[in-house]
């Protein structure tokens, strides 16, 4: 579907909800609809995408869609600039926003790089009073910005911060200590400073609201007492996910007052106990009759996994990839739990513990395998095609899959995709760049043009291992549902990137690193990049000078090059191709050329 | 489809896909040993100032560009003629056995930052359970994990949240430098234990490729031919072993694995620094 710019119109139409009859002039129909019904038709739409559909039908559905419009989706926060949001939607109370490219998660991108909230929040602050919900991904969130959030809504109910950085424990004490109403308190994923763990005590007294809490990433030590109050009071609380500083012992006395928890994220899982504090933490366990979702489990062991079975009768998603579980112990753990449909894992586990997966888990739609030592000089360890495999013939519902080993063959990839089909996100990380077939020694190419081939609803796709351009001749020809895509150290001249460029129609993010495209490439695609969130390319062939011809080329792009050098002639290190309806961003630090 | 047959035939190492490179115009290939250029800095600082480049204040950041023969074992040669000798005094040596490359790969594997800082926690600690089972050492994670989560004031460690505790090693003879993560550890030991087992492996060595049969020499013990030594926040060498473990976490910039005929200027197990006679062996 085109870009069109009636997506987030600079300027839309001030009219008010019931004036719209004259908006169009006399060429156009009357609407069969008053103003009324069509809003209350629309207040039934929820998603997004069909709210921008709506709302290009014509301009009377336009307005109503904008009137009724409560939650917000903006997916790059530079695509568009808070007023411009401001002006087109008066009625938001849920906000989900997104900054930076997904390669900052992995340290490619300064601190400093920008997506920092407090913009937005000026502009909230004024227009929408009665915010409830706002969730931020890749946002950099400072102490300011959370006590102007836990000051500016009275009716805020969840804040979400996944992969955030900037803030600590004060912006976290004015959120808990204002927001009367709170609801949900999610942080997930973020890098923050050791701060001190005393926000948790800053819930009011009496605070009963709490459904979801989770604190598992935040390296704070918090007061168990008063976690301990603001668990038993807080009946309705459905998620609860601590840190590590939380015991097995202090973990049982929360358990005792939230056994309606449907999903845990326990604390550290290894404490020297006595008979009867194992039996008591067993029993607690036990008690969990609605367990869902169970994560955390810091160095668990063998000797204490035996803890959690008689809560694993109705886990559907069970997330290990905190602790290194070694295969027999991992297996005996998953005989307990049936009724798997998502599984995390460290590939401690190796082959055989996968082997175990494919064969107790008919139900399993997700697998993640991550490496519990990306580093291993030795590179002996993990887990290999044979684990994958295993998967895969055991497991015939998955769907998902983020794999990282350090050998795979084709022949492998192959069968995986014909034992399993209907792969929607096919991640597949061989963790030495430019890894050959294991067997044949030779590219990867025939394995990944078989999930391409094979794999119809494929939205997601992450390349590895030796790759060629053949590769992405097969993406481009087969991969015509992908949405997604990521490349590392493949392809061999520009035909590779254009391949995809040309193919794959419903492109939305492309992201590459240290691959040889260049100026070529990059310009073949000029009339796509439009009608994608994003591009990423760092570590290739592009050079400023070719970003500078994009930028011309395309108003409508905002094209971002951070570089050592600023000559026309010098490789752009990083290049951040995004559409924009807002200009080019105002807030780039220096070392982002901006065109 | 000549450029990459070529590559293929020289298994595909060098990202800059110029192997065959006859038809590039004079544009790319400029463009292309600029990629492939050699990296300003023979050595990693840990933190590189008011160099003027984008990437002055946040350290030296290593690229692709760094490693120019490619990343792959060794089996994968790389073709790229000129750019070679730019990039050889830089560059993975492809001669030794070893892959070091992942390690030195900037946001390579593809593993969140938060998700690096714990990992390295799990995957050591996971070898050691036996001893658990007390809560002192529980304490000790906390305080790892603590240091593991970049809060450390000392601004010798590097800023990069991924690279947590990452110091490099050098040894004598070696033209190559390794990086260890000192948070990994939680004593001289095991530090020690993997530095012999990175440097001293008999692939790396002319014995033969049986690895059972060779023990690594000791590094701590003084018994063999090499010392393990380190360079502090003063500059200074001292040797590995002296000061309390946490100590040396936060004073050690870089390690050194020093031939002993070398070392005989450091202070050995002395803690006075007057008696320092030769503090800089490089």
């Amino acid at each position: 579907m085109p870009f069109s710019k009636n997506q987030m119109d600079p300027d839309p139409p001030e009219d008010s909800p019931s004036n719209s009859t004259n908006s169009e002039g006399a060429n156009a129909p009357q609407s069969p609809f008053p103003d009324e019904v069509l809003e209350k038709v629309l207040s039934f739409i929820d998603s997004h995408k069909d709210r921008s559909s709506v709302s290009l039908v014509r301009k009377d559905w336009y307005n109503a869609e904008r009137w009724t419009r409560a939650k917000l989706f903006i997916g790059n926060c530079y695509a568009v600039s808070p007023e411009i949001v401001a002006r087109r939607f008066p009625r938001i109370k849920s906000v989900i926003l997104k900054g930076k490219p997904r390669f900052s998660d992995f340290n490619m991108l300064p601190r400093d790089w920008g997506a920092n909230v407090h913009s937005w929040l000026v502009v909230f602050a004024k227009v929408y009073p009665f915010l409830e919900e706002l969730r931020l991904k890749r946002m950099f969130v400072t102490d300011e910005s959370l006590e102007l959030l836990a000051k500016s809504f009275p009716g805020f109910k969840a804040l979400s911060l996944l992969s955030c950085d900037g803030f600590s424990g004060n912006g976290l004490k004015a959120i808990v200590s204002h927001c009367r109403n709170l609801t949900e308190l999610d942080i997930q994923d973020c890098v923050t400073e050791d701060f001190a763990g005393d926000w948790l005590s800053s819930f009011p007294e009496n605070f009963a609201s709490l459904e979801i809490l989770n604190f598992a990433s935040l390296n704070s030590e918090v007061s168990f007492d008063d976690l301990e109050r603001l668990v038993s009071q807080c009946k309705s609380l459905r998620v609860l996910k601590v840190n590590e500083s939380i015991t097995l012992d202090l973990l049982q006395r929360l358990l005792m007052h939230a056994s309606q928890l449907t999903e845990l994220g326990t604390g550290s899982f290894s404490q020297e106990l006595t008979p009867r504090q194992y039996e008591e933490i067993e029993r607690a366990f036990s008690n969990c009759k609605n367990l869902q979702v169970l994560s955390g489990l810091w160095e668990a062991s063998s000797l204490y996994l035996p803890l959690i079975y008689g809560a694993c009768a109705g886990l559907t998603f069970l997330n290990l990839s905190d602790v290194a579980l070694q295969s027999g112990e991992f297996a005996k753990l998953l005989a307990y739990c049936p009724n798997l449909r998502r599984l995390w894992v460290t590939d401690t586990v190796e082959d055989k513990g996968l082997e175990a997966v494919g064969s107790t888990c008919p139900l399993l739609e997700e697998l993640r395998v991550f490496p519990a030592d990306p580093y291993d000089r030795d590179q002996r360890d993990g887990v290999t095609e044979v684990g994958f495999l295993a998967v895969s013939r055991g497991c015939r519902k998955l769907h998902y899959v983020l794999y990282f080993c350090r050998r795979m063959t084709n022949a492998a990839v192959v069968t995986i995709v014909r034992n399993c089909p209907n792969f929607t996100h096919f991640r597949l990380c061989i963790m030495n760049p430019r890894e050959p077939d294991y067997l044949t020694n030779g590219p990867m190419d025939e394995g990944f043009g078989a999930v391409a081939k094979t794999c119809t609803k494929l939205k997601r796709l992450s390349i590895s291992g030796l790759l060629t351009d053949l590769t992405f001749e097969y993406i481009g020809k087969y991969a015509k549902n992908l949405e997604t895509l990521s490349v590392a150290f493949a392809g061999s001249s520009d035909r590779g990137m254009q391949y995809v460029l040309e193919g794959c129609p419903k492109l939305r993010k492309l992201e590459i690193r240290d691959c040889p495209f260049g100026n070529a490439a990059l310009l073949s695609g000029r009339g796509k990049y439009e009608m994608m969130r994003s591009l990423w390319m760092s570590s290739c062939a592009v050079t400023i000078k070719g970003c500078r011809l994009l930028a011309k080329e395309k108003p409508g792009l905002n094209v971002e090059v951070i570089s050592e050098e600023e000559n026309d002639e010098s490789q752009a290190d990083k290049v951040y191709v995004y559409r924009s309806v807002a200009g080019p961003r105002r807030d780039a630090p220096p070392f982002v050329i901006t065109f | 489809m000549e450029t990459s047959l070529g590559l293929l035939n020289s298994a595909g190492g060098g990202g800059g896909g110029g192997g065959g490179g006859g038809t590039l115009d004079k544009n790319t290939a400029k463009v292309e040993k600029d990629y492939m250029g050699m990296s300003k800095e023979p050595e990693l600082e840990l933190v590189e100032k008011g160099k003027g480049s984008a990437w002055g204040e946040y350290g030296r950041i290593l690229t692709a560009k760094d490693f120019p023969n490619g990343f792959s074992s060794g089996r994968n040669a790389v073709s790229a003629g000129t750019k070679r000798e730019r990039a050889s005094a830089n560059s993975v040596d492809e001669g030794s056995a070893s892959s070091p490359a992942v390690s030195q790969v900037v946001g390579w594997p593809p593993i969140r930052a938060y998700r690096m800082n714990t990992l390295f926690n799990q995957a050591k600690t996971s070898n050691v359970e036996e001893d658990k089972g007390v809560g002192g050492n529980e304490n000790d994670e906390q305080s790892k994990k603590k240091m593991n989560h970049g809060n450390d004031k000392n601004d010798v460690v590097v800023k990069e949240r991924g690279n947590v505790g990452f110091v490099k090693v050098n040894m004598d003879g070696l033209p190559i430098g390794r990086k260890v993560d000192l948070h990994a550890h939680k004593s001289y030991e095991t530090l020690a234990k993997t530095l012999e087992e990175m440097f001293f492996k008999p692939s790396l060595t002319t014995r033969g490729g049986k690895e059972q049969s060779v023990q690594p020499p000791k590094l701590l013990d003084g018994s063999s031919d090499f010392v393990l030594t380190y360079e502090d926040r003063e500059g200074d060498w001292m040797l590995v072993g002296d000061v309390p473990w946490r100590m040396f976490l936060n004073t050690v910039k870089r390690l050194r694995i020093m031939r002993t005929s070398e070392a005989n200027g450091l202070a050995p197990k002395s803690q006075d620094r007057n008696e320092k006679q030769n503090g800089k062996p490089i």
